[in-house]
């Protein structure tokens, strides 16, 4: 089974998120970058069906090479190759055409992605890339299953899940559930130094979107302490004050 | 200028989220004085459907056979594009329901459109560009997109946009559409919801709680007060990771992002990575025994002291309110 994953370059969970420009840019001066923390799951979930020989795993990002270390983090946790296809992403339609255009080439019979990158939380690469190759996704898997060329897959819905089957090849987003995040061993260390990373020119596409403007959310004004042994206050204040209840 | 709304149905009904869809779209419509176009997927009841006129829909264009019973994004998003394409609709809108999120990019792949995913208000329209508001870096900011193509698709974030009744009637007109039958490769072996839980993308109010509760057998005070205040339950990741909670509760940067009008911690320390998921929510109070816990910072109402003793005064607080 060859497997493709997809991967992006976000920053870390706990970075400050601030703006320069006049708010247009994002400030990544001392920000600390990581896979997408859905990707690991999805990469973790590849190398777990690839296990023993039964595939191959190769991750792709459209990236410049600023994001070479999270690429040999990604060959550390056992992806077999990696491609990047050089560009900044413009926008998904962008991103999604380029790893489209390889995937074509390269026959994969199944294509992971993380649910949604926590950078611009878009949710959409994956499901382009399925509708540009014309083959099925399912864009929020808590649990995947494979026997054969059958592949059976839970996805959420509201209040509740769905269980789904499909044939591959099949484009799948990946949520928490799907697999354990594989931390990196020495030996995979070592070898991700001598992987081989591709390195492809990006086709050219248009841009349909992009960011204008950002803004961080007003700050709450602080706490209203309410004492533990007036909880009635407390009722009172969400009803008159805040009237949510 | 023309106007779709995709309107998802639940086992027939429409919920909340289909209501402010419409509503929102119906705001659109008016801004760019157009009329407003519903479509409808699945098996749903006449009267059901020409209620959406009641939310400004002036048509609903109803796609129903046995295939289309149950969500096949494939087959429903060559559907709703090809009566986008119909109607020469250049704005499309939708939920971002988990199917919604499914659904949107394959529409607007086929239509070259471009996609503003979850957006938290009206968009701002001038000449042919169109932008709108949505949340990134995991709720740390707002992002404010500019769509350049032609044709746009807007899905809207759950409880971003207040359903309004507008007094109006709708026709109902069904709509056949060509489908390949590759746009049938998914099936649908089993649906489980837990029907009498209030789900939590959309829901109003949410409480949730986290590792100070100890254990999964102390939930059922947390499950008493949520059901006092008909208010969905969540909890931190720790909690789901440990099983003590299923992983459909687990709120943050790597779980499901609430927005609701109220959010109870309880029990909860406030990290970053659970703040993410739940700090759009537009009034939060806080039940921790540290005072020094970080969701203090970040919260609108808070009583320090210990959950055990603070969460069954409140329910019974509660249920005397509401006996009022
Ligand atoms: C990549 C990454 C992603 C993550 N994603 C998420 C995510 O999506 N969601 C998430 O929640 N976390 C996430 N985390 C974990 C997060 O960093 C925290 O570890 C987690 O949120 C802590 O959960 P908690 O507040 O329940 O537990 P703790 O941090 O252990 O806090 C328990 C709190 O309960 C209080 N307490 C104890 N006893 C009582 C009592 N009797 N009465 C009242 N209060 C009491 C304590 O004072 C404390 O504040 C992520 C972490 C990483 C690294
Ligand atoms: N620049 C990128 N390169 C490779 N994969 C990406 C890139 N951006 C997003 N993806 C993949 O698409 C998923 C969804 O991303 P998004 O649509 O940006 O939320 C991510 O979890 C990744 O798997």
């Amino acid at each position: 089974m060859k497997i493709l994953v997809c991967i992006s370059n976000v920053p870390d969970t706990t970075s400050k998120i601030t703006f320069t420009n006049d708010n247009t840019a994002f400030n990544t001066a001392g920000v600390q970058f990581i896979i997408n923390p859905y990707d690991e799951i999805a990469l973790s979930k590849a190398v777990e069906l690839a296990e023993g020989g039964k595939g191959t795993v190769t991750v792709i990002n459209v990236g410049d090479a600023s994001t070479d270390a999270t690429i040999r983090k990604a060959l550390a946790i056992g992806a077999d190759n990696a491609v990047r296809i050089n560009a900044v992403p413009r926008d998904a339609w962008f991103v999604a055409n380029q790893i489209a255009n390889y995937a074509r080439d390269n026959a994969f019979d199944l294509i992971l992605t993380g649910r949604e990158s926590i950078d611009y939380n878009g949710a959409q690469v994956g499901s382009i890339v399925a509708e540009l190759l014309n083959i099925p996704s399912v864009s929020i898997a808590k649990k995947i299953d494979i026997a054969a060329d059958t592949v059976s897959i839970e996805r959420e819905i509201e209040g509740g899940k769905e269980v789904l089957t499909a044939k591959l090849p099949i484009v799948i987003g990946t949520a928490e559930g799907v697999a354990e995040p594989k931390i990196p061993n020495m030996r995979g260390i070592m070898s991700a130094r001598t992987k081989p990373l591709e390195v492809l020119e990006a086709t050219d596409v248009d841009t349909l979107a992009h960011i204008v403007h950002y803004e961080t959310p007003a700050p709450r004004g602080t706490v209203k302490l309410v004492d533990s042994a007036e909880v009635d206050k407390l009722v009172s204040l969400l009803h008159d004050e805040a009237k949510v209840i | 200028m023309s106007i779709l709304v995709y309107v998802e149905n639940t086992d027939g009904k429409f919920k909340k989220s289909a209501f402010e869809v419409v509503s929102y779209a119906k705001a659109i419509a008016d801004n760019t004085s157009t009329d407003l176009v519903a479509i409808s997927i699945g098996n749903v009841a006449q009267d059901e459907l020409a209620a959406l006129g009641n939310y400004g829909a002036s048509k609903v264009l109803t796609v129903n056979n046995e295939q289309l019973s149950s969500f096949v994004n494939q087959a429903y998003a060559s559907i709703i594009a090809e009566a986008a394409k119909n109607i020469s609709a250049n704005v499309l809108v939708l939920s971002n329901s988990f199917s919604g999120k499914g659904l949107a990019p394959r529409i607007a792949a086929k239509l070259h459109a471009a996609l503003a995913d979850g957006a938290l208000a009206l968009p701002t329209i001038e000449g042919e560009k169109l932008s709108v508001k949505k949340s990134a870096f995991s709720n740390k900011a707002f992002a404010t997109v500019e769509l350049t193509a032609a044709t746009k698709v807007i899905s809207l974030s759950p409880n971003a946009y207040e359903t309004k009744e507008t007094g109006g009637t709708a026709v109902v007109e069904p709509f056949t559409a060509n489908i390949a039958s590759t746009d049938f490769s998914t099936i649908v072996k089993e649906i489980v919801r837990a029907t009498d839980k209030i789900s939590l993308p959309e829901a109003e109010i949410v409480v949730s709680a986290g590792r100070g509760l100890k254990g999964p057998e102390n939930w059922g005070m947390i499950e008493e007060l949520a059901d006092v205040l008909g208010a969905a339950t969540a909890c931190s990741k720790p909690v789901s990771d440990a099983g003590w909670r299923p992983h459909s509760e687990h709120v943050g940067q790597t779980g499901i992002v609430v927005s609701p009008n109220l959010y109870i911690a309880i029990g909860i320390s406030g990290a970053i990575q659970h703040l993410a998921g739940v700090s759009s929510s537009k009034t939060i109070v806080v039940i921790n025994k540290d005072p020094e816990a970080p969701f203090f910072k970040v919260a609108d109402y808070g009583i320090v002291g210990d959950a055990f003793e603070i969460v069954p005064k409140l329910t019974q607080a509660l249920k005397a309110y509401k006996g009022h």
